[in-house]
């Protein structure tokens, strides 16, 4: 097969990385978009309105261009994502990929005008913090550890 | 109601996981040399994993439109980082996985996150 020299594989990998965090976060925003604006002038006005559970509604949201921007732009974040899988590993690529928490909530706040307390940026940061210690854990998997001394029960 | 949308979007978002890494298993297995009628019924299985992780993911994604169209974004998207407790949570008591100090500290943070986003 193709054999990358580190630079090449290190400049791939954050290519792909900054596309998939580029398109979860693109798509994201234009798919609330969309929604919002579905939901029509009188009812954003309710803050308390409840979801449509009508499925019909959401395949209707499809022709909506913001919300079909949005579900196309997510659909290939998801492949760029498997891409990136298959050159790195899910512990590099789970807690980099956190950061998109952060993007969401600011482009909340700048581009959709929703209000963000200091509160819920504590949370935020919370969030992307514990899914770091998450995901970059040493795995410690049944394979080094005592597991293999232990008795098993069949 | 955003909270069982929530709810049911981390766990469909985990349970299509699972799907998938047990699908993968399987044909890891296929591949061993599985014949005939037997690579058929597998081929079937794989399938029917495949289909039902297609089907989880739809939820998932399905609950977040849902969460986004009377909701605020920043909301939706941290919140969906809750995924990480359930998976960690799986992993000690239905995979019977070593969770260590650092990764149970992690999830328990990512709780703490998940709380103050939605007060």
């Amino acid at each position: 097969m193709v054999n990358d020299s580190p630079k090449v594989a290190i400049a791939k990998t954050f290519s792909v990385l900054l596309l998939f965090i580029a398109l979860k976060a693109v798509g994201n925003l234009s798919l609330a978009w969309g929604m919002k604006h579905l939901m029509g002038g009188a009812a954003t006005s309710a803050a308390s309105a409840s979801p449509s559970v009508n499925p019909l509604f959401y395949i209707r949201a499809m022709l909506n261009p913001y919300v079909l921007i949005g579900v196309v732009a997510l659909i290939v974040a998801l492949l760029a994502r498997m891409v990136l899988l298959s050159i790195s590993d899910l512990s590099f690529v789970l807690p980099v990929t956190a950061v998109g928490y952060v993007i969401a909530t600011y482009l909340g706040k700048t581009v959709l005008h929703e209000e963000v307390t200091a509160k819920r940026w504590i949370g935020t940061v919370l969030i992307v913090i514990g899914a770091v210690l998450t995901s970059s854990t040493v795995h410690t998997s049944s394979a080094r550890t005592s597991s293999n001394k232990e008795a098993k029960p069949q | 109601m955003r909270w069982i949308l929530v709810a049911l979007m981390v766990a469909a978002t985990a349970m299509s996981d699972v799907l998938q890494s047990f699908e993968m298993k399987r044909a890891g297995e296929q591949s061993a040399g599985a014949r005939g009628l037997m690579r058929l019924l597998v081929m079937i299985v794989q399938r029917r994993y495949l289909i039902l992780s297609i089907g989880c993911l739809a939820v998932s994604f399905f609950s977040f439109m849902a969460l986004v169209q009377t909701g605020p974004l920043s909301f939706a998207v941290p919140t969906s980082g809750a995924s990480f407790i359930l998976e960690t949570l799986l992993a000690k008591f239905l995979l019977k996985e070593n969770v260590g100090t650092r990764r149970a500290a992690g999830a328990s943070i990512v709780l703490a996150g998940v709380v103050l986003v939605g007060g």
